[in-house]
């Protein structure tokens, strides 16, 4: 997907890609972390940038080349990362755990409310703030000449 | 599957995103890679709190979570910055971005 011309179907495979993973979750047992993702990203986050995709793109910019000419070296740091991840992944023991622990509505919520419930406070705070900063820079500057 | 794959599956997302981030000239493009790395952590911390046999609370979900709703706040002012930024430069190319240099 990120190696798509035409960004409109590389933002789609990334819609493909967010519902996967929402399978993934509820595989691992957290239905409640893949009705968040099912919600927060293929229902906000991807007409989010669908939607700026398609203010932005004037015609189709069909251009040369997508990539920098920094790409074959991006490709080989991309492949390192994933290589010592995957390295440090086959060389640790991770026990002989088979049983997927499936997580509780009920024990998420009240852990959600008490032992974290000021980092969810703070995040409706941050989210709070990036509102009123996305509709700050959103925001056509002749706009507030108009207004005046 | 197990762990192992999934956080296999975790590694290679994140280097897809790492990739597309560092190699890609459109400004967008690159918030879809930040999306897709932030995914494949997600991905891992959810692996690692299902197979967490002997601490089963739900630490990993509840920081999936939290991950979560921090990527849509990114989202939100970095689709906003990219939408002023090709606004004035009529572009979204990166490379075109170049007012410091000259």
């Amino acid at each position: 997907m990120v190696t798509l011309r035409n960004i409109i179907h590389s933002a789609i495979a990334m819609m493909v890609c967010f519902g996967s993973l929402a399978g993934m979750y509820a595989l691992l047992g957290a239905p409640i972390v893949a009705a968040a993702q099912v919600l927060i990203y293929l229902g906000a986050i991807s007409v989010l940038i669908l939607f700026a995709i398609m203010l932005t793109q004037a015609g189709d910019a069909n251009l040369p080349s997508p990539f920098h000419r920094q790409a074959a070296l991006a490709a080989l740091a991309a492949l390192v990362v994933v290589g010592l991840i995957g390295w440090a992944v086959t060389q640790t023991d991770w026990g002989n755990v088979t049983v997927i622990i499936a997580v509780g509505l009920a024990t998420l919520s009240r852990a959600l409310f008490t032992d974290y419930a000021l980092p969810f406070e703070i995040l409706s705070l941050l989210l709070l703030a990036a509102i009123i900063g996305a509709i700050y820079l959103a925001r056509r500057p002749e706009d507030d000449e108009r207004a005046n | 599957m197990g762990l192992q794959g999934f956080l296999f599956v975790s590694a290679i997302l994140f280097g897809i995103g790492m990739f597309g981030f560092l190699a890609r000239r459109n400004a967008i493009l690159m918030l879809i890679s930040i999306e897709l790395m932030l995914n494949a952590v997600n991905l891992s911390l959810v692996a690692f709190n299902a197979y967490d046999y002997y601490a089963p609370d739900d630490t990993g979900a509840i920081f999936a979570l939290l991950v979560m709703a921090v990527a849509a706040a990114e989202a939100t002012v970095g689709l906003a910055l990219v939408i002023a930024i090709i606004r004035t430069r009529q572009t979204p190319e990166v490379d075109e971005y170049s007012d410091l240099k000259e």
